[in-house]
């Protein structure tokens, strides 16, 4: 579209849709810093509460937790989605549209579904819930989306590059390992990225495949949410809040700098 | 020397075959996926026909009843809900994040990336956070209330918070990137050699909007109407937190029959029909514009 100055009516607009989306996590981040433990009126500045958070045994738990789901998740899922993106948009095989739809699947159906069907699921199967059935459903959650992701940015990638590769001698594995990775590595890097922060993020399937003693800190947060609302859980979210800014602004700014 | 031998024919078979190479790389996400979503899936589907068994157990007799009890006033109702808030939520991010996503689509090319960024980063923050920022904001001793008795529009606290209006605006505010996104590709894509055609065929702005503009961004709005409606169709968490007791959805009564009252089958049943729901429509509105990159964000 053309680069015309839109009309001032759609500045001032676009500008409080901006301020609609930022205010709440302002005034959230503002208030962790206050004295008052009902937190309804500005008392005056303390950084009492990130305190209690670092010594909240509970906190510190969920986010251990939270951290191995995540990691565990994000490395298992990048590899397999990587190589089923791989498959999609370089081969033809039996089954190929089949596969493609079940891809899709975990992405259209509601998170709620998915969630009691892996409860019942591991019940079934006699599973014991906990940390190793969140990861697992995690694992299967975020294959699709790095497959989706790096498919995207596989559909550019020039193969006479790796025709190149094999005509001077260097067999699949190392035209793989030195040719192919390292081009369509910053799409797997930020499918891996989506796949992290989906896991940290996730609520609802986690909520389903919990079980004690493995509660995560979007679980933790909802309980403290759901029972007092202190300048605590102020403090927790402006720490998440700004863990995510400085690796979403990572993740933006730095492959950029190097290409 | 035999295993040898078989793991080198097996080699020579992926090098040679480039099917055989596909579905080599294919076959962890199949059998992944075939176990933790195919099955499970498959499960609740049976399930949905079973019955519950008078300690909350299930019961293996085939039956209709679960489906035959979900059309009762109650539920029916809270199915008519679900759909009203769903469709709400999707009509209200469209209203808002068209002029967003137009902006954008037509701000100088070096700022977009940018705008986009903004407009994402929020969403990246944890959903629960995002919700308790409004809960903050609406309550009834909350920012909005003591703004609004301060500038002296009321005297009285406006009961915002625990309403249907409350579970409107929390939503929203979860998916109005989903909506942004599509929609800004589709009108991205828009060339000026087009609304300059418009223009010199003596049609005013306005016009030219409604006759190009628009209709090139049904793909961007059916795609973000996707991305919106499926995941507001079965939320519970914001019900929950904003909608206050007497606000239940779909979401809610699944996850309830789930782990309160223990009623599987019947949570099942309901399951169903809310993916069914969700399915029909995207597939209804997919065939209609056809899968697009728009959904590819």
């Amino acid at each position: 579209m053309s680069e015309k100055t839109p009309p001032l009516w759609l500045r001032i607009y676009t500008f409080l849709v901006y301020a609609y989306i930022y205010l709440p996590i302002l005034i959230l981040v503002i208030f962790s810093f206050n004295t008052q433990k009902l937190n309804i009126h500005w008392e005056g500045f303390t950084i009492a509460w990130y305190d209690k958070l670092f010594h909240d045994s509970q906190v510190l738990l969920a986010t251990r937790n939270t951290l191995i789901v995540a990691i565990v998740s994000t490395l298992v899922a990048t590899i397999i989605g990587t190589m089923a993106a791989l498959a999609l948009q370089r081969y033809r095989f039996r089954g190929y549209g089949l596969s493609e739809t079940v891809l899709y699947v975990p992405v259209v159906i509601p998170e709620v579904v998915m969630g009691i069907s892996l409860l019942a699921f591991f019940a079934m199967i006699k599973f014991t819930l906990g940390l190793v059935t969140i990861t697992l459903s995690h694992i299967a959650f975020n294959i699709p989306f790095v497959a989706l992701v790096v498919r995207a940015r596989l559909h550019g990638f020039d193969k006479t590059i790796e025709e190149a590769s094999m005509d001077l001698g260097a067999n699949e594995l190392i035209t793989f390992w030195r040719v192919t990775l390292p081009t369509i590595m910053p799409g797997v890097l930020s499918g891996a990225m989506l796949a992290f922060t989906l896991s940290l993020d996730d609520y609802v399937i986690t909520y389903f495949t919990a079980g004690p003693g493995s509660t995560t800190l979007p679980l933790r947060i909802y309980s403290m949410v759901r029972f007092a609302v202190t300048p605590e859980v102020n403090a927790l979210s402006t720490i998440w809040i700004l863990i995510v800014f400085i690796l979403l602004f990572i993740g933006e700014y730095a492959p950029r700098r190097r290409t | 020397m035999e295993k040898q031998r078989h793991k080198y024919s097996l080699i020579k078979v992926l090098r040679e075959n480039q099917a055989a190479q596909g579905l080599f790389l294919m076959s962890p996400t199949n059998i992944y996926l075939l176990i933790f979503i195919v099955f499970p899936l498959l499960l609740v589907a049976v399930l949905s026909f079973l019955a519950r068994g008078s300690y909350g157990e299930v019961a293996y007799r085939f039956n209709l009843a679960n489906y035959v009890r979900l059309f009762d006033t109650l539920y029916a109702k809270i199915l008519a809900y679900s759909l009203g808030v769903g469709f709400g939520t999707t009509f209200i991010s469209l209203l808002i994040g068209y002029p967003m996503a137009y902006y954008i689509a037509r701000a100088p090319a070096r700022n977009r990336s940018l705008l986009l960024f903004l407009i994402l980063l929020p969403f990246w923050t944890n959903f629960i956070i995002r919700i308790y920022a409004w809960i903050m904001i609406l309550r009834a001793e909350g920012f909005l209330n003591s703004f609004l008795q301060w500038t002296g529009i009321i005297q009285q606290p406006l009961n915002i918070l625990y309403t249907p209006t409350a579970v409107l605006i929390g939503m929203v505010y979860e998916f109005l990137p989903f909506m942004v996104l599509p929609l800004y590709t589709s009108l991205e894509k828009i060339k000026d050699a087009q609304l300059e055609a418009a223009a010199d065929l003596g049609a005013p702005p306005w016009k030219a909007f409604l006759r190009v503009t628009l209709p090139l961004s049904v793909p961007g709005m059916i795609a973000g109407t996707i991305l919106v409606f499926i995941p507001a169709m079965g939320m519970f968490v914001v019900p929950d937190l904003m909608g206050g007791a007497k606000t239940i959805l779909i979401g809610n009564l699944i996850r309830n029959q789930f782990l309160t009252a223990r009623d599987w089958p019947f949570g099942a049943a309901a399951s169903m029909i809310l993916m069914l729901l969700t399915m029909a429509f995207t597939l209804y509105y997919t065939r209609k514009a056809g899968f697009g990159e728009e959904l590819l964000v």
